[in-house]
C-alpha cells in the first residue's frame, strides 16, 4: 500500500523543528509500524540524508522506549498497543498519517521523534521502591498475599515507563505513570511500613516536573498496559492521608 | 493549618480542596434548586420560604444570621475553587507549552474539556444572578423587601422570578448558563470522587452514574423554573 | 598464561560457603574509598550496581538506554528458577543443579553451577521482599510453572512478564541507591572502550549518546553485565540495542573470549514474515506445557491445519521423546524443528515453521483456563500476525535466543584481566553448552545480589589504599584516541550500503554456517566470506551524520563493526569444536538418530580464546572441565 507521512524532523533540542513529508510505496501490511520506519531510513541513507531519530528496542512491547504520537493518538490507533507492536495492516491504502514526539515541558525533544524522559527515573527514585537491602529477606513464602492482591499489584506494575500518558493528557501530567508504581507497592504488605512517605515524596517529585491531573481519562486511553485511572483516586488519596496525618505510617 | 497550607502548596492537594470546594457549591446549587421548586407552589410559599431562610437559628442567632454564616461558607469555598482552578491551570498550561499538531481527544468527555470555561460561564452567571435577583440591579421590575406592620419583612421573590423569566434572553442566558453547569457537575461529580480517592474501593462505576444523575436533577430542576414562566405554566 | 579457575576445594555442596568464608573483607569504612564502575543496568548490572552501594562502594553505572530500566532483561517472559521446593515435587539444589548442568549437554564448571542452585531460593526471596508481585496461588502463596528439561514445577513467574517485574525491582533498588548518592547512573551513555593500566582494569571510555562526547571514567574495579549478543545474527529475539562491543573490546584489551559459538536457538518464535522483519518475537517456552506440536505427516499436504485429521499429523516431539514430549530442553526442539521443516514438512509462508496447537488444551482446560494462561502471549501473537491461536494453531519457528558464550571468568567472576568482573549474560560461566528456561534471569540476579558483591571485595581488599587512575593518564589517553579514531573512520567512509544492509548480509552468513547446525566445510566457508564482508563494510559503509549529535546510524555502525569481529570468531571457535554437544551441533557428529553425539574425550574443555591482533589468529586455551559429583552421560530425553 501507499502511505504518506508527515513526520517532525528536528535536528536538536534548541533548534527549532519542521514537519517533512515523505511518500512510501509498497508498505507491507504485515511489517510493524517501525519497521516501515526502518525502510524509510534505509531509504533516506541511501538518499544522502539523516534517518529519522525515534527510540526503540524490545519491539515487543515491554521496554517502553518506542512512542510517537500517530494521527494524534500516543502510540497510535489501536488500543492497548504500543507503537512498536502496531502493525501496518491496521492501516489502508493512501492514509496520510502525522507523526510527532511526545510533547510536554518535562520531555523535552532530544532530535525529531526522540524525547528526554528522565523525570520518570526522579520520580521512582524519590521513594518508588520497598528499602530492603539485598541478603535481609525472610523466606518468600512467610508472608501470604492473596491472589486477588497480587494481581491487583501486577496490574499496576506492568507499565512500561513509555510516557504515553504524559504525550497524551493534555495538562501534560504524569498521574498515571506515578499512580501505577504507588498503587502497586501499596497494595503489596512489603510495601506497607513505607506507604504513605513514599506516595509523599513521589507525588511532590512529580509536580516538581509534570502538570495536574483534571481527570480526562486520556492516559488509560493510550496506555498500551491498559493502566486503570482508579490508581489514580488510590494515589490521591493515600497522598491526602499522608498529609493529614503529617506523612507518618501507617 | 500548617498542614492544610502544606496541603494546598501540592497540585493534589490544591484539587482535593477544590474538590471539597466543590461539594460545598455542589451542596448549595442542589439545595437552593430544591427551595426553589417552591416556585411550583405558588406565590405565598415561595416567598414564605424566602422569609424562612433569614430565621434560620432565631432567637439563637440574629435574624439573616445563619444565611450569613451560609454566604461566608460559601464565599469562601468559591474563592478557594477559582483560585485553586485558576492556579492549577496556568500550572498545566506551562506542562505543555507544545501542542501537537493533530490532536483529538480520545476518550476525554465533553464535559471535562470544557470545565475551565463552564467555569467561567457560572462565574459570569452568579454575578449576573446576583445583579438580578438578588440586589434587583439589573432587574427593571424588581420588588424589594418591605418591613411590615409587627416587624416582619415581606418579601415578593416570586414576583421578582417570574417578571424576570418573562424577559426571553433573560431566560435565554439562564438556560445556557443551567446546561454549562450541568456539564460543569457531570465531570465535577464524578472527578471529586477520584480527586479524593473516593470511595475506597477502586473501580466503582456508579461513580459515573451518580454523578450523571446529580448532575441531571439539578439541571432539570433549574432549566425548567425559565421555561415553565415563559410557556406561562407558572405567573 | 594459563587458566586459573580459581575453584575453591572441598566437596561440591561445601565449597561456595568454604571460599566465602576465606574471602577477604573490606571494612565499611574503606568501602566508601572504593570506586566501582558497573556498566549495564540489566538483572545482572542492576543487581549489582544496587547490592554493592547497599554494601557502601561508590558505584557508577553505564547503560546505553535513556532508562536504567529499559534493559533488554525487561522482555523475559516465562520465568525463573528456583530450587524452593514449594510444590512438594522433589526438588533440591541437587536437582536443580543436575538438571542446569545436564542441560548445559556437560560443559559448565560443577562448582559455579552449583553455587547457582544454592542461590536460587535467596533470590526469590530477595525479589519478594522488594515487591515483585509474582503469580499466586488463591491460598496466598506462592505458584511455580514447569519449563523446559525439568520435571519439577519449580519456575516462579509474574505473568508473561517475569523479566519486567524482576528488572523493576532491581531498578527499583537502584534507584534508591542514586537516591541516596551511593550511584551515579549514567544513562544514554556508551561504553567504547576499557582501560587497562599495568595488566589491569582501570576504567572505561564511553560515548554520551545524546551529545556525542567521549568521556572517560576510572576507578578501582570495573564489572560489565552488558547482556548477550546474539544480535549477530541481525535477526533475533534480542532487543535492538543489544551488542556485543563492551566485551569485545575487553577481548581485544587481553580478556579471554569463552565458547563463542554456544548461541542458543529457541524453538518458539513466531516465524519470518518478510525482508523487511527487523527482529524476530519469542512465545514464551511455557506455551508448550499445554501447546502440541506438530506438522503435517506428508509434505504435500496443503489443507489448512484444521483439516488435516489426527491420524495424518506427526506429533513429532512427542513420538520421538515420549518421557519429556514437547517439554524437551531447546536445543533438542529447534533441532527437530528445523528437521521436518528441512524434510519440507514446514507449514506456513517459506515452508519454515511448525504449529503449536492449543485446541487439545481448550478442549480439555476451556477457553477462560488457556486465557488465563496465556492470555497476553496469545494477544501478542495475534497482534503480530492477525491470526488468532485460539481458533487457527501457531506457527513457530527457532530464532536466535541466547549466547552461552561471553567473557572468561573464574569462579570470582573475574575476567583474565584483574579487575574486570563479568556478570549476567556477557559471561560464558554456568549454562554450558546450552542454557535450560528460566535460568538466564536466575544466573544474572545471583551474579550481581550474590556472587559478585562477595568476590569483588576480595580483589579490592588487595588494592587498598590506591587511587584510580588520573583521566590524563597515558593510558586512558591512548584508549581515547583510539576510540575517536575508530569513529572518525567509520563516518568518513562515507559509502554507499547503509549499516543494517551489512548486518542483515552478516547475520545470514552466521544463521547459515553457524546456527542451529554447523559443518566445517560451511564454517571454513563463513571463515572467508566474514572477512571480504567485514573488508567491504569499511570501505562501503554510509553513515550520515557527526559524531557530535545523537546519531543512531553512528551507534549502529560501530556495534555492527564488533559484530563481524565476534562472527569470525564465532566460526572458528564452532570449527574447532569438532563435537556436537547442547545447541552447538556439527553435521559430522551426530547418532545414528541424529542426536548431537558429544565427544568427552577430546572436547571436555571450555575453549577461551585470547586475542593476539588484527592481523594474527587467536589463540585457544582450554579450561579443562572436570566432573567430580556427576559423570558426564549420553543426555536422553526419551
Ligand atoms: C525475549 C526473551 C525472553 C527471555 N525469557 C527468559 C526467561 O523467561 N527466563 C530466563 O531465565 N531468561 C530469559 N531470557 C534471557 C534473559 O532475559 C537474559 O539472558 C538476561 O536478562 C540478561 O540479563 P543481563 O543483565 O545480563 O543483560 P541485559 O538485561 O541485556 O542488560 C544489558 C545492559 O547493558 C547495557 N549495555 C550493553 N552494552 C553496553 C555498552 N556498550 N555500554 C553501556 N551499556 C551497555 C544495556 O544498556 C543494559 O542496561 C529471555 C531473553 C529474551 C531475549
Ligand atoms: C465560579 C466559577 C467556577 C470555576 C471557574 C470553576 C472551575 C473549575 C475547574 C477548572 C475545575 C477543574 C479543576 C481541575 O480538575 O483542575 C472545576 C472542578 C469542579 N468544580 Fe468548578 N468551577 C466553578 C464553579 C463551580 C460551581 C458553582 C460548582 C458547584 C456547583 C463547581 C463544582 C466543581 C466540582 C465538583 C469540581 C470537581 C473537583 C474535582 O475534580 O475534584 N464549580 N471547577
Ligand atoms: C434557574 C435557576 C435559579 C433560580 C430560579 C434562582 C433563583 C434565585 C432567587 C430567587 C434568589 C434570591 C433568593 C432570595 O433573595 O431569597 C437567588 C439567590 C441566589 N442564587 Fe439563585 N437561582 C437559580 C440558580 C442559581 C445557580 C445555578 C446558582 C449558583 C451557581 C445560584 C446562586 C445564587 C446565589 C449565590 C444567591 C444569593 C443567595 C444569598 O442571598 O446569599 N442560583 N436565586
Ligand atoms: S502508565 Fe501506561 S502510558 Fe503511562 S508510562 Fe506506564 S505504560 Fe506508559
Ligand atoms: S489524561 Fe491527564 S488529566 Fe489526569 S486522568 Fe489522565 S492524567
Ligand atoms: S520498542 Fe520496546 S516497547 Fe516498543
Amino acid at each position: 500500500m501507499r502511505l504518506t507521512l508527515e513526520i517532525w524532523r528536528q535536528e536538536a533540542p534548541d533548534e527549532a523543528g519542521r514537519f517533512v513529508t515523505y511518500e512510501m510505496e509498497d508498505v507491507s501490511p504485515h511489517m510493524s509500524f517501525l519497521e516501515m520506519l526502518d525502510v524509510l531510513n534505509e531509504r533516506l541513507v541511501d538518499e544522502g540524508e539523516k534517518p529519522v531519530a525515534f527510540e526503540h528496542d524490545c519491539r515487543e512491547g515491554i521496554c517502553g522506549s518506542c512512542g510517537m504520537l500517530i494521527n494524534g493518538k500516543a502510540h497510535g490507533p489501536m488500543r492497548a498497543t504500543a507503537t512498536c507492536q502496531l502493525h501496518m495492516r491496521h492501516f489502508s491504502d493512501g492514509d496520510h498519517l502525522i507523526i510527532e514526539p511526545w510533547r510536554s515541558a518535562a520531555f523535552p525533544v532530544i532530535k525529531d521523534l526522540v524525547v528526554d524522559r528522565a523525570p520518570f527515573d526522579h520520580i521512582v527514585q524519590s521513594g518508588g521502591y520497598v528499602s530492603v537491602n539485598t541478603g535481609s529477606a525472610p523466606d518468600a513464602n512467610t508472608i501470604p498475599i492473596g491472589k486477588e492482591r497480587a494481581d491487583r499489584a501486577m496490574d499496576a506494575a506492568e507499565c512500561i515507563g513509555c510516557g504515553a500518558c504524559v504525550a497524551q493528557c493534555p495538562n501534560g501530567a504524569a498521574q498515571l505513570f506515578t499512580a501505577a508504581k504507588v498503587a502497586h507497592l501499596a497494595s503489596l504488605p512489603q510495601g506497607q511500613p513505607e506507604r504513605y512517605r513514599r506516595v509523599a515524596e513521589m507525588v511532590e517529585t512529580m509536580e516538581r516536573y509534570f502538570g495536574s491531573c483534571t481527570n480526562y481519562g486520556e492516559c488509560e486511553a493510550v496506555c498500551p498496559k491498559e493502566i486503570s485511572i482508579d490508581f489514580i483516586a488510590d494515589m490521591n488519596r493515600d497522598y491526602l492521608k499522608s498529609k493529614l496525618r503529617g506523612g507518618e505510617s501507617g | 493549618m500548617g498542614r492544610l497550607s502544606d496541603l494546598y502548596h501540592s497540585a493534589v492537594g490544591k484539587k482535593a480542596l477544590m474538590a471539597v470546594s466543590g461539594i460545598v457549591l455542589f451542596g448549595f446549587v442542589l439545595v437552593h434548586m430544591a427551595g426553589n421548586l417552591k416556585l411550583y407552589q405558588g406565590a405565598e410559599k415561595l416567598n414564605a420560604y424566602a422569609a424562612w431562610l433569614r430565621q434560620i437559628g432565631v432567637p439563637l442567632l440574629p435574624e439573616t444570621g445563619a444565611l450569613w454564616v451560609a454566604r461566608l461558607v460559601l464565599l469562601a469555598a468559591v474563592g478557594i475553587h477559582i483560585v485553586a482552578a485558576y492556579q492549577l491551570t496556568r500550572l498545566n498550561q506551562r506542562a505543555r507549552p507544545v501542542g501537537y499538531r493533530d490532536r483529538s481527544a480520545v476518550q476525554a468527555t465533553y464535559a471535562s474539556r470544557t470545565m475551565r470555561w463552564g467555569g467561567v460561564i457560572i462565574l459570569l452567571f452568579v454575578v449576573y444572578h446576583l445583579l438580578h435577583l438578588t440586589w434587583g440591579t439589573v432587574h427593571p421590575d424588581f420588588v424589594h423587601p418591605e418591613v411590615v406592620a409587627g416587624g416582619e419583612t415581606e418579601y415578593d421573590v416570586f414576583h421578582n422570578v417570574v417578571t424576570g423569566f418573562r424577559v426571553w434572553w433573560v431566560s435565554g442566558f439562564y438556560i445556557v448558563a443551567q446546561l454549562a453547569l450541568g456539564l460543569h457537575l457531570y465531570h465535577g461529580l464524578w472527578s471529586l470522587f477520584q480527586s479524593l480517592g473516593l470511595p475506597n474501593q477502586s473501580a466503582q462505576p456508579w461513580r459515573r452514574r451518580v454523578a450523571a444523575v446529580f448532575a441531571l436533577v439539578v439541571t432539570v430542576g433549574n432549566v425548567s423554573f425559565p421555561i415553565s414562566v415563559l410557556g406561562g405554566w407558572v405567573g | 598464561m594459563t587458566l586459573e579457575a580459581r575453584v575453591p576445594d572441598g566437596p561440591l555442596a561445601e565449597k561456595w560457603q568454604r571460599h566465602r568464608d576465606r574471602l577477604k573483607l573490606v571494612n565499611p569504612a574503606n568501602k566508601r574509598r572504593f570506586d566501582v564502575i558497573v556498566v549495564g543496568s540489566g538483572l545482572a548490572g542492576g543487581s549489582a550496581a544496587a547490592t554493592l552501594a547497599e554494601l557502601g562502594y561508590r558505584v557508577q553505572c553505564f547503560c546505553f538506554h535513556d532508562s536504567a530500566r529499559r534493559a533488554h532483561s525487561i522482555a523475559a517472559q516465562g520465568g525463573i528458577n528456583a530450587a524452593k521446593n514449594y510444590q512438594n515435587d522433589g526438588d533440591s539444589v541437587w536437582r536443580l543443579f543436575y538438571d542446569t548442568i545436564k542441560g548445559g549437554d556437560f560443559r559448565s564448571r560443577e562448582a559455579n553451577v552449583h553455587r547457582l542452585a544454592e542461590v536460587s531460593m535467596a533470590i526469590i526471596d530477595q525479589c519478594v521482599a522488594q515487591g515483585v508481585p509474582f503469580a499466586r496461588e488463591y491460598g496466598g502463596t506462592l505458584a511455580n510453572r514447569s519449563f523446559g528439561g525439568a520435571q519439577v514445577s519449580r519456575t516462579f513467574y509474574a505473568r508473561g512478564q517475569t523479566g519486567q517485574q524482576l528488572l523493576l525491582g532491581a531498578y527499583q533498588a537502584l534507584s534508591r541507591q542514586i537516591e541516596l548518592g551511593r550511584v551515579t547512573m549514567y544513562p544514554r551513555t556508551e561504553m567504547l572502550d576499557l582501560v587497562v593500566s599495568d595488566g589491569r582494569a582501570r576504567g572505561i571510555v564511553t560515548r554520551n549518546l545524546r551529545t556525542g562526547a567521549i568521556e572517560t571514567h576510572t576507578a578501582d574495579a570495573v564489572v560489565l553485565a552488558t547482556g548477550g549478543y546474539s544480535n549477530v545474527f541481525f535477526l533475533s529475539t534480542n532487543a535492538k540495542g543489544c551488542n556485543v562491543t563492551a566485551i569485545w573490546r575487553a577481548y581485544r584489551r587481553g580478556a579471554y573470549f569463552a565458547n563463542p559459538c554456544f548461541t542458543q536457538i529457541h524453538p518458539t518464535c513466531i516465524p519470518q514474515s518478510g525482508d523487511y522483519q527487523s527482529k524476530l518475537t519469542l512465545m514464551s517456552e511455557s506455551l508448550r506445557n499445554d501447546g502440541r506440536i506438530w506438522v503435517p505427516e506428508s509434505a504435500d499436504d496443503e489443507r489448512p491445519p484444521g483439516d488435516v485429521p489426527k491420524e495424518d499429523r506427526d506429533y513429532y516431539l512427542e513420538r520421538k521423546y515420549p518421557a519429556f514430549g514437547n517439554l524437551v530442553p531447546r536445543d533438542i526442539a529447534s533441532r527437530a524443528a528445523k528437521e521436518v521443516c528441512d524434510e519440507g514438512r514446514g507449514v506456513g509462508p517459506g515452508g519454515r515453521g511448525v504449529y503449536l496447537d492449543f485446541a487439545d488444551a481448550i478442549q480439555r482446560l476451556g477457553r477462560d483456563t488457556i486465557a488465563d494462561r496465556y492470555g497476553n502471549l496469545f494477544e501478542m501473537y495475534e497482534r503480530i500476525t492477525g491470526e488468532d491461536p485460539y481458533e487457527v494453531p501457531m506457527r513457530i519457528y527457532p530464532a536466535p535466543h541466547y549466547t552461552m558464550g561471553g567473557l572468561w571468568v573464574d569462579y570470582d567472576l573475574m575476567s583474565t584481566i584483574p579487575g574486570l568482573f563479568v556478570i549476567g549474560e556477557a559471561n560464558f560461566s554456568d549454562h554450558g553448552a546450552n542454557r535450560l528456561g528460566a535460568s538466564a534471569l536466575m544466573q544474572g540476579l545471583a551474579d550481581g545480589y550474590f556472587v559478585l558483591p562477595y568476590t569483588i571485595g576480595d580483589y579490592l581488599a588487595q588494592h587498598m589504599g590506591e587511587e584510580p587512575l588520573a583521566t590524563d593518564h597515558p593510558a586512558v589517553r591512548e584508549t581515547v584516541a583510539e576510540v575517536e579514531k575508530r569513529i572518525g573512520v567509520l563516518l568518513a567512509a562515507d559509502g554507499d550500503r547503509t549499516v543494517d544492509s551489512f548486518h542483515r548480509e552478516l547475520g545470514a552468513l552466521c544463521w547459515e554456517y553457524c546456527g542451529m547446525s554447523r559443518s566445517a566445510s560451511g564454517l571454513r566457508k563463513a571463515l572467508e566470506e566474514i572477512p571480504a564482508l567485514r573488508e567491504e563494510y569499511w570501505q562501503r559503509v554510509n553513515v550520515p551524520g557527526s559524531a557530535e549529535e545523537l546519531n543512531q546510524a553512528l551507534e549502529k555502525a560501530g556495534r555492527v563493526a564488533d559484530f563481524f569481529e565476534l562472527a569470525e570468531l564465532m566460526c572458528r571457535d564452532a570449527l574447532d569444536r569438532g563435537e556436537s554437544c547442547g545447541t552447538h551441533f556439527r553435521e559430522e557428529h551426530q547418532t545414528e538418530k541424529g542426536e548431537a553425539l558429544r565427544n568427552d574425550e577430546e572436547y571436555t574443555y571450555v575453549s577461551a580464546w585470547e586475542f593476539q591482533g588484527d592481523e594474527a589468529e587467536p589463540e585457544l586455551h582450554r579450561e579443562p572441565l572436570e566432573f567430580e559429583a556427576v559423570s558426564p552421560s549420553q543426555r536422553s530425553y526419551e
